[in-house]
């Protein structure tokens, strides 16, 4: 039953009484085409366009909690397509155009507001960068412009433009970067891939993998067996642990990244600013929250919480930009758990068993990836070849030197 | 988090850098036949256990040892701290 306007009104004068779940509750069937491991936003946008784009008669999602409850609802709901390296521009500037598209594909309000990203820049060496960046992205086909000192003080009058260590010199706009409601996306892509057929089955931990002579026949559960044709892995911050069970090691860490919010205000803070010279990134929820965030807390973890430190670094690098954030009280942070790769970019690529193939390694940029990362898994898993936007993300690539290293980090996960 | 340095006690563990896995101390011997398969896994691929995991930790803001320090991933829980010196003299490194 589709949502609409009109359905609203019509549930408004009779009581909403004929609302139903969005989605059903199925118990396991015996055997599927495709069985997706992780009901986050990758599995079941994956799910979704297995279904329908690619026809896929019989999939399930298979949750170990409840769907959205990991980093789809964990992240700072930031979405952009603003990268320079030609292994990652392509695929992000596909999942920012599905992004714009979205809402309408799923028929449910994802609350997609292109509000505007500005990354903030404080000497000529970033302006450089940020020129450079800037051409790259507008060649890929996306929006980027460069703003003097006085460009941003028209956007964000209150920053604090005479930082002595960081002055604001100028900053990268990219327009149509912005945010969307973070679980929403989960949902509607659940509700869309289940009235497409497919079954969510949440609550149901994936223990092993049934692997026999080479190819995996599917995956053993808290609910029993399931078949599958195809097993496809999006865990991100789990995918470590999971595909262990298939006897694989990963160039993944597993890092904690704290978010935050504050209590709401009045609008202040029209798009997202980012102070990456400080640590901080910021936007407004339209409730009124600040939601920001910074740095991962450098060291692996599996625990969804991080430590102190980094929230004080967090709040003073936000309030050296911002000194109005100075009364302004904290109301939430938590943590979320990133697949942080070894060269900062993800993977979506077949693995040496037969028939299991793995989403992951998103780093702490996942949230924006969702529909592109949908879109590309259900390729990979439907025709076993990869996505024409998605051809560099194999996980051979370190022992090829094609590694994605948009900051030049190296082999150090917690730098990227 | 408070790391319970051998030498100078509890310090906080802002004092310190992460490095990663203790297994970075097992550099492969670049004459091996297999050396450069060893160095793929020796540089990118990683246990990344949910439990125990024994790491490299830095005194950068203090007495400038290298710790290897074995912490629980889910808790957090640090159940022992040693020397990355004394760690790797043990398994016949820095002679």
């Amino acid at each position: 039953m589709a949502y609409s306007g009109l359905r609203i009104i019509k549930e408004a004068l009779t009581g909403h009484k004929g609302w139903r779940p969005a989605w059903r509750d199925p118990a396991p069937k015996a055997h599927y085409d495709i069985v997706i491991v992780g009901g986050g936003g990758h599995g079941l946008a994956t799910a979704f366009y297995l279904a329908k784009r690619y026809q896929t008669a019989k999939v399930a999602v298979v949750e170990k909690g409840w769907i959205g409850g990991g980093n789809v609802g964990r992240n700072t709901t930031i979405v952009r397509s603003n990268y320079l390296l030609d292994g990652n521009q392509p695929f992000y500037n596909l999942s920012l155009r599905m992004w714009e598209d979205l809402e309408q594909e799923l028929n449910y309000n994802a609350m997609v507001s292109q509000r505007g990203i500005l990354n903030l820049v404080h000497t000529d060496a970033q302006r450089d960068a940020a020129r450079r960046r800037g051409n790259a992205m507008i060649l890929a086909g996306d929006d980027a412009e460069l703003l003097d000192t006085e460009g941003v003080r028209e956007l964000y009058p209150f920053l604090n433009f005479e930082n002595a260590r960081f002055p604001i010199k100028g900053g990268l706009l990219h327009r149509r970067g912005g945010t969307v409601r973070h679980d929403a996306v989960a949902w509607g892509y659940a509700r869309g891939a289940d009235r497409l057929g497919v079954d969510i089955i949440q609550n149901c931990e994936v223990t092993d993998f049934r692997i026999e002579q080479g190819k995996c026949l599917g995956v053993e559960t808290t609910k029993g067996f399931i078949g599958a044709g195809k097993v496809g892995v999006a865990v991100a911050g789990s995918s470590s642990r999971v595909m262990a069970k298939a006897g694989m090691r990963l160039p993944i860490e597993s890092h904690v990244l704290q978010a935050f919010v504050s209590e709401g205000l009045k609008p202040i803070i029209p798009g997202v600013i980012t102070y990456g010279a400080g640590h901080f990134y910021c936007s407004q929820s339209d409730k009124g929250g600040l939601v920001f965030g910074g740095d991962i807390d450098m060291y692996n973890t599996y625990a969804q919480r991080g430590n102190l430190p980094v929230i004080e670094d967090v709040v003073e690098s936000g309030i050296s930009l911002i000194p109005a954030l100075g009364r302004v009280r904290l109301l939430r942070s938590w943590g979320g758990i990133m697949d942080m790769s070894m060269d900062g970019s993800p993977f979506i690529d077949r693995t040496q068993v037969d028939g299991l193939y793995f989403n992951g390694g998103w780093c702490y940029g996942g949230f924006k990836a969702t529909p592109a990362s949908g879109l590309c898994f259900a390729h990979l898993l439907a025709t076993d070849t990869p996505h024409e936007a998605a051809q560099a993300y194999r996980l051979d690539r370190f022992r090829t030197g094609r590694m994605i290293d948009e900051k030049g980090q190296g082999a150090q996960p917690n730098l990227h | 988090m408070m790391i319970d340095h051998p030498l100078l006690g509890l310090r906080d563990a802002q004092e310190f850098t992460y490095l990663g896995d203790a297994s970075l101390i097992d550099r492969p011997d670049w004459r091996s036949d297999t050396a450069q398969e060893e160095f793929h896994d020796y540089l990118y691929l990683r246990d990344n256990p949910a439990g125990e995991h024994r790491e490299l930790w830095y005194h950068e803001a203090g007495d400038r040892s290298w710790l290897v320090v074995t912490r629980n991933m889910l808790t957090h829980e640090i159940t022992q701290v040693e020397l990355a010196r004394d760690v790797a003299r043990a398994r016949g490194r820095s002679k």
